[in-house]
Formats: C-alpha cells, structure tokens, sequence
C-alpha cells in the first residue's frame, strides 16, 4: 500500500518533471548563461588583478591586493546586494539593457559574480606566476621584453599547469555560488526549484533530484573539460 | 685603434689604453640591501671591444654590479650610462636598452616551454619585430657556432648543462648586443663542461665583443681579458691587467683572496 503509493508519487514526479521541463531547461540555460559569462569575465579580470599584483608600478600593486582583499573578505550575498541594490542607488541601472531584451538582474548577477570569483582566480594565478621559477622572468627582461612580454610569453604559459587544477575548483564553486542570483530575481536552477516547490510541494523529491542532476553534470562538465586541458599541456611539454 | 684579431692579453697592456670609446660607465654608483652597502662608489668604464673579468670573495657585489648594468637591479645614486645612454627608469625605453645588453646567468635560465631554436628566436621576432625567416637562419647559425646546431628541436631540460649554457649565450647574441654581461657563467657547470663554455666565450673574445665577465677561471681570464677587476665589499680595490693582478697584486685584500683561491 504504501510502497503503491510512493511509486505513484514517484511517477507522478517524473510525469510532473516531464510536463514541466522548459521551464527546467530555462533555469538550466539561465545558470549556464550566468555561470559561463560569469566564468570569462572573471578570469579577464583575475588575470588583471594578478598582472598588477606583480607589476612593478606600486600604486597597481597596492590596488589589486586592496581589491583581492575586499572582495575574498567580503560574503558573496553581500557583494550581490551592493550590485542589486547600490549600483542602482548610485545611479547605474544600465536602462539600455531593457532596450535590447536584457534582464537588468541578469547584469547585475553578472557584475556581482565575476568580481566576486575574480579575486580568487587572481589569487590562483598568483601563486601560479610564483611557481615558475625567478630566473625565468630575469633572463625574459634581460632580453629586453616588456612587464607584459614577460607575462604573457614567459611566465603565464609556464604557470598554466600548477594554475589550471585550482581554476577548475574556482568555476565549480562559482557555478554553485550562482544560485544566491536566485534572490535577486535572475531565472535560474535554484529559482526554477524555488518556484516548483512553492506550486508542488508534493513533487519535492523529483524537484530537488532534477536540480541537483543539474548543478553535478555542469560541474562533471567543468571538470572533464580541465582534466582534458591538463593532459593536453602535460603532452606538449 | 689596435687590430683586435691578435691573441689577447697575454703580454701586460696598459687598460686605462685598451681599445675603443667608452661603451659602459658606472659613475659614483651606490646600492644598498637594506642596510646593506652592497656596492659603494663604483666607477668603472668599459671601452668598446674590451673584455673585463670581475673577481672577488663570495658576497663581495660582483653580481649585484653585473644586474645593475641592465637594471635588474636598480641603483640608489650615480650614473649607468650604456654608449652615452643613461639607464631609463622602467619600460619600453629600458627594455631596448635591455635588449642591447645580451646576459647570460649562472643557472643558465632557457625559457624552458621553449625548445632550442625558439628560445633563441623569441628575443629577436617579439622585441625586435624581426621576420622569423631572417632571424631562423641567424639562429641556426648562432647555434652552429655554439655548437649545438643538431638539438635546435629539444628542450631545454633535454640538455647537458654546458650545452643550456651555449644555447644561453647564442640566446644573447641572438638580439646582436653591444655588450656582453657574464655572471659566473661555469660555476653551476660539471668540470668537464667548463671549457666548451670558456671556449666559446673566449672566441667570443677574440671577435671583440666587449664583455664584462664575473669569473674565477684565471685560465680564461689570462686567455681573453684585457684587465681584472677585483672586488671585495662593494668597492673596487684593485684592478690591472690579467697577467700583472695574479702575479703582482699590490692590495693585501687580493694577495688574500688570491692565496685562497691558488691553494684549494
Ligand atoms: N636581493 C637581495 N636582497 C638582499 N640582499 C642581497 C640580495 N642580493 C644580494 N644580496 C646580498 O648582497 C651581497 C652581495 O651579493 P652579490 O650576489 O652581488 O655577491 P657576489 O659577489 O656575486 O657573491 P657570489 O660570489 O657568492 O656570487 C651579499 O651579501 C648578498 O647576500
Ligand atoms: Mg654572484
């Protein structure tokens, strides 16, 4: 009798699941869209903040470990009610996005993650740049190469192997931490789950079975794509 | 101005008449670690075509003084001027100035996701702007002359250590410097690998680069220098031709040094 019934539950989950599966899907995309946008943003801006952590100019260096420390010190819900509710305050609202069919919330995540998730992927690349040993920088400037030559053909493909496995760990979490984008009203996997439970509470199991698949295969994903990259580098050396 | 196709040094000349128009001058140069007085009132000038042997205790500034040159590491007062130029302070003007100063380390530090032939290449196609064409047959040819033409297409890693140094040197040549800074280049070296290093530098020597070398090998120094320098607490105390320093030294610090290093 009651196993009867929870495999009715059961099917009654997946046929709910089946009929309401756009929506999931919408939610699906919406994290992918926010995790990947999220992603290349915030590598662009950590390799940025850790390029001035090691730039001879004091006053850059000074500004990116005052921005490492901000935001790594900073709870990520914070940092998104400063974008959500601040930047709009101060006047920044970015009313052209409407124009072109882009959700304002969707901006705002955006900017809240990829500042967020930037100070770690400095941090990582940081202590990438640190592995390669001194000697190759110095031989790179003895050559006469600028801070940025040295950078880029000298010491960040070297950094790449000890960088690339801290990296991977970044983008999974970030693409966790995209879920608090939920409160802020941005259509993703965590707020399609919010929204299921709150109309069909009885169809908890599936819904939260549906989202987590969701969240683990984007992170196998992650995952593979880096293990994939790894082996690559590690063939070419 | 002398045909420098002779046999260098091995009679005593005169330095201060060695070769040509000064090409590196040091003027008053101080430099502190800390509260370390690393270097003290240097004066130095090195002329065009000369080759100069620096040598000295552990610790005594020698290669401070080699880094200073081409700024890796900055000075804290005096003037470093490379033909009439003085050091600029940071970027695109001191990274050519870089460029004209060819430097070779005593850990020899190949770009080491490099092989052979681009650790060569790079200087030239993206400092220079070079064509790679041209600047491929200028390191093939480099690397002959080295000696290690046939492992244009390894790693750095792949390579004894006399041979990385060779390649290091060709690196160096590579950007067609106006001078040549040394800095122990055989000291992180096997014994039996010193000489292909010496060999070639001195060939070097003979074609009259000027060079500025921060060596113990009294072999090469009497070989291929026009004068020694010796240093010892961040000052120079004594300098001469190669013959009249290790024969005759007049100050108490290098009959010191001298006597230690003859005798181990
Ligand atoms: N980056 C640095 N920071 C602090 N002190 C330094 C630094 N580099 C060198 N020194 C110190 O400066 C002094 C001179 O060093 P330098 O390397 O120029 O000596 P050296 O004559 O080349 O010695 P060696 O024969 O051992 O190579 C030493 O006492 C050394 O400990
Ligand atoms: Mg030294």
């Amino acid at each position: 009798m009651a196993l009867a019934e929870s495999g009715n539950l059961a099917v009654g989950g997946v046929q709910y699941l089946w009929q309401e599966h756009n929506a999931f899907l919408d939610g699906l995309l919406g994290t992918v869209k926010l995790s990947l946008i999220a992603g290349i943003l915030s590598t662009i801006l950590g390799l940025i903040v850790a390029a001035m952590r090691v730039s001879p100019i004091p006053a850059l260096r000074i500004a990116g470990t005052a921005w490492s420390g901000f935001f790594r010190n900073t709870p990520l819900t914070l940092v998104f009610l400063g974008t959500s509710v601040v930047l709009p305050i101060v006047g920044i609202r970015f009313a052209w996005a409407d124009a072109i069919g882009l959700d304002t919330f969707f901006i705002f995540a955006v900017i809240a993650l990829s500042t967020y998730t930037s100070c770690f992927v400095a941090d990582a690349i940081r202590s990438g740049f640190n592995s390669v040993p001194v000697g190759q920088a110095e031989a790179a400037r003895a050559v006469g190469m600028t801070f940025g030559q040295t950078l880029r053909l000298v010491v960040l493909p070297q950094a790449l192997r000890t960088v690339l496995p801290p990296l991977a760990s970044m983008y999974i979490a970030m693409i966790k931490n995209s879920a608090i984008a939920e409160f802020f009203n941005v259509g993703e996997l965590t707020k399609f789950f919010d929204d299921s439970v709150r109309d069909h509470p009885e169809h908890l199991y599936a819904e939260f079975i549906a989202v987590a698949l969701g969240y683990i295969v984007l992170t196998l994903l992650v995952s593979a794509a880096f293990n994939l990259a790894e082996r690559k580098l590690a063939v070419t050396r | 101005m002398a045909t420098e196709t002779e046999p260098m040094a091995s009679e005593p000349t005169n330095p201060a008449a060695a070769t040509g128009d000064p090409l590196v001058v040091l003027e008053n140069v101080n430099k502190h670690f800390g509260p370390l007085h690393v270097l003290q009132d240097i004066n130095l000038s090195v002329r065009t075509g000369e080759v100069v042997v620096v040598i000295g205790p552990s610790g005594s500034g020698k290669s401070t003084l080699c880094r200073t040159i081409n700024r890796l590491e900055p000075i804290d007062s005096g003037t470093i001027t490379v033909s009439g130029e003085v050091l600029p302070e940071e970027g695109k003007g001191l990274a050519r100035l870089r460029s004209e100063v060819g430097m070779v380390f005593q850990s020899f530090n190949l770009f080491a996701h490099k092989t052979i032939l681009e650790n060569v290449m790079l200087g030239p196609i993206k400092v220079r702007k070079e064509k790679s064409a041209v600047v491929r047959e200028r390191a093939m040819a480099l690397l002959t002359r080295v000696g290690v033409a046939n492992q244009a297409d390894k790693y750095p890693a792949q390579l004894s250590g006399g041979q990385q140094q060779r390649v290091a040197i060709a690196r160096a040549l590579a950007m067609q410097p106006k001078v040549m800074l040394f800095d122990e280049p055989t000291s992180a070296l096997d014994p039996e690998m010193i000489n292909e290093v010496l060999d070639v530098m001195t060939s070097l020597a003979g074609d009259g680069m000027t060079m500025i070398v921060v060596t113990h090998e009294m072999g090469f120094a009497r070989r291929a220098a026009n004068r020694v320098v010796f240093m010892a607490d961040g000052q120079i105390v004594e300098q001469n031709t190669p013959e009249e320093f290790f024969t005759n030294p007049q100050s108490e610090r290098a009959q010191d040094f001298l006597s230690k290093i003859l005798t181990h």
